[in-house]
């Protein structure tokens, strides 16, 4: 953050609860409204430059920014983590700027941020998750231009994604996408998660909680309402799975969650922890282990 | 066992202790100051006003120092203290031929009304180094003799010694593309229709822009990318036969209409580099051939800058004027989606941050995917 300068002729630089002034919060606070009476459809809205770099969650912040009160109990995570340098950073600049109470425990959250991962633990009613979006446009990177796909999900023509998709199958035997895997939302838009884990999609259909997306330099906001219809794109023949780990985590023993793979050493060896990392310190706490955190191994196979 | 997910947040701290640290240098020499920055690397302080879009030497200058001089990053830092400014509302129109003059040449006419000012420029140094600067010999000579040259009014190489103080021309100094607009050589700015423009900083870009909105982007666009396009356009990618009608540097003065007082309050100066080009020309059954112009406006003195723009905005008209499309500056989407330095910068070095958890994920399907090839076909789906 800018210290104030004293240099003499240089008046105080001072800055709103948030950072973002009251007008541009309004203008997002649109926007979301917007981009939940219309779920999965892309709003554009007057992003603004941030404190921080472009693509590194200058959206998610805005949305942030412009939902906080001084009563919300904010949570930030990245890869699943609270202690990534990224989620250090921004949950370090909103108890700066704002004065918030922030915390690593998801429950006790009011307002998660997030990169690339949903928490574990299930979120719940009264509750909103921030996502931070790079590439907001699922078609993108199947057509370049802006123009033409504002079109194509105005006429809900999603052929070259179901093509794309069957392409992968021709080609790979699978759907070889792994992560920001698209979603139709209430049987109408087809929408970006942002590059979460396919893991986690399941988590956003019928979720009781607010889903926000923001999009910063593509200057896009959208959302998902509690309780919409999510559904990952398949095929009958080929229906969507998510990755499944062989073992469960080192640490605390967890299985079914997203494991991140952590290299040890030059020779092969690795361990599997939770990407997320509230949920393993409490089931650590809880007195679950893994066969890297005590004397004794548990195997946790279910 | 293995710790180092965690401890992100002291590292973080002494990261940015140390960064402070470097930024520094050296403790024995003297801090460098802003008015040292302003007044002696004005150039910067130039291009940190331009493209961070703020009107400001002392916080420009106080980027600079806060981002160890990498003017990208200061120019972050300018936009990120602008978007939070009020709006009080926007200015009349400046009006560049009123300009107090710095500099102006022309490259289309020997001589005009008003005359060619050379001003202070690099063009026709002598790129040698100069070791005097690097002492600080040259304080020493500092009060220099001025060469002659040009006043407003004379004419290349004519003309007494000219100082600072009395910079101000005596008589005024038409555009030259009203001097070809006098005679219809040369299409018409556009009339203003009091629709007001669109702002690129309050609303999203959206497409087709128009011309207003495009010229906001390339003001504020990254100077290195505009010369690479506009340099394509002179190698035969969208070739616009451009001629440099004039660049003029110096002060316009800001006004704002007040309501309550029915007219306009001016609110100062600033330094502005507006560069007109002339280009080759259309016509039609209708009309006779007229030249076509490309327009770059920037803050302070940059000219690069102000032809570059030039060049690229006249190739974004070509639809306007009938031409073909076929290359990458006339693509107002490619251009105005790439042109900015903070997003740039930002989505590039975002790839730093960690990506581990989608990396996971392509890790396990490509080692699904190459068990499956080398193993026979009762294992494949077993994975999942």
């Amino acid at each position: 953050m800018n210290a104030p300068v004293t240099a003499s002729s240089m008046p105080a630089i001072t800055y709103n609860f948030a950072y973002l002034d009251e007008q541009t919060k309004r203008m997002i606070r649109r926007a979301i409204l917007k981009a939940i009476a219309i779920p999965g459809y892309q709003v554009p809205f007057a992003s603004r430059e941030m404190p921080m770099p472009y693509g590194w969650g200058t959206g998610g912040v805005q949305v942030t920014a412009a939902i906080l009160g001084a009563d919300d109990v904010l949570k930030v995570i990245d890869q699943g983590s609270d202690d990534t340098t990224n989620a250090v950073a921004i949950r370090t600049f909103f108890e700066t700027t704002a004065g918030v109470a922030t915390t690593t425990r998801t429950q006790d959250a009011t307002i998660i941020q997030t990169r690339h991962r949903i928490p574990e633990a299930e979120l719940k009613a009264g509750q909103t998750i921030v996502f931070q979006v790079p590439i907001p446009e699922p078609l993108r990177y199947l057509e370049p231009r802006e123009t033409e796909t504002r079109r194509l999900h105005a006429l809900a023509d999603y052929g070259l994604m179901q093509v794309k998709l069957y392409e992968d199958i021709a080609r790979h035997g699978h759907i070889a996408t792994t992560y920001a895997y698209p979603v139709k939302v209430e049987g109408r838009y087809v929408m970006d998660p942002s590059p979460i884990p396919k893991f986690d999609n399941p988590k956003m259909n019928d979720s009781p909680a607010l889903q926000l997306f923001g999009a910063g330099r593509e200057k896009r906001i959208y959302a998902i309402p509690p309780h919409t219809q999510v559904v990952s794109l398949d095929f009958e023949d080929h229906p969507f799975k998510v990755q499944a780990f062989k073992e469960p985590c080192a640490l605390c023993g967890a299985t079914g969650v997203y494991l991140d793979e952590v290299i040890l050493d030059d020779k092969g060896g690795r361990m599997f922890v939770c990407s997320d990392t509230d949920h393993c310190s409490t089931r650590q706490a809880e007195g679950h282990t893994g066969t890297m955190s005590a004397p004794y191994q548990e195997a946790a196979h279910d | 066992m293995y710790v180092a997910v965690k401890g992100g947040e002291a590292a973080i701290r002494n990261a940015h202790a140390l960064l402070a640290k470097k930024r520094r240098g050296e403790e024995s020499v003297p801090e460098i100051g802003l008015d040292q920055i302003a007044g002696q690397l004005s150039l910067a302080v130039d291009r940190v006003m331009a493209e961070g879009s703020l009107y400001d030497r002392e916080l420009a200058a106080l980027a600079i120092k806060q981002a160890r001089g990498d003017l990208i990053e200061a120019i972050f830092l300018a936009r990120a203290f602008r978007t939070t400014l009020p709006r009080f509302g926007a200015s009349v129109p400046v009006d560049t031929g009123a300009m107090r003059i710095e500099r102006r040449i022309s490259a289309t006419f020997k001589d005009l009304p008003g005359g060619q000012v050379l001003g202070p420029t690099f063009d026709y140094t002598h790129r040698l180094m100069d070791e005097r600067l690097a002492t600080h010999a040259s304080d020493a000579d500092a009060p220099r003799q001025l060469a002659p040259s040009p006043r407003a009014g004379e004419g290349w190489g004519k003309g007494e010694e000219r100082r600072e103080a009395d910079a101000t021309p005596a008589a005024p100094m038409p555009r030259v593309t009203d001097l070809l607009g006098g005679e219809g050589l040369i299409e018409p700015s556009p009339a203003d229709d009091g629709t007001p423009p669109r702002d690129l900083t309050r609303e999203p870009l959206s497409f087709p822009a128009d011309r207003p909105l495009r010229l906001q982007a390339l003001a504020r666009g990254d100077e290195g990318f505009l010369l690479a396009l506009g340099y394509s356009t002179q190698r035969g990618y969208a070739r616009t036969h451009p001629f440099v009608g004039e660049i003029r540097f110096g002060t316009v003065e800001v006004s704002l209409p007040v309501e309550e007082l029915g007219f306009a309050v001016p609110l100062g100066d600033i330094a502005v580099t507006e560069c007109q080009s002339v280009n080759q020309f259309k016509g039609s059954a209708t009309e006779p051939p007229q030249f076509t112009r490309g327009y770059g406006l920037v803050f302070g003195q940059s000219e690069r800058k102000a032809m570059s723009m030039a060049l690229v905005d006249r190739a974004l008209r070509f639809k306007e004027l009938g031409e073909e499309k076929s290359a990458p500056s006339q693509d107002e989407e490619f251009v105005l989606s790439h042109c900015d330095n903070v997003q740039a910068t930002g989505f590039v070095e975002h790839l730093k941050l960690p990506h581990y958890v989608d990396f996971q994920a392509e890790l396990d399907l490509i080692r699904r995917m190459r068990a499956e090839a080398e193993a026979p076909d009762e294992m494949k789906e077993a994975a999942e």
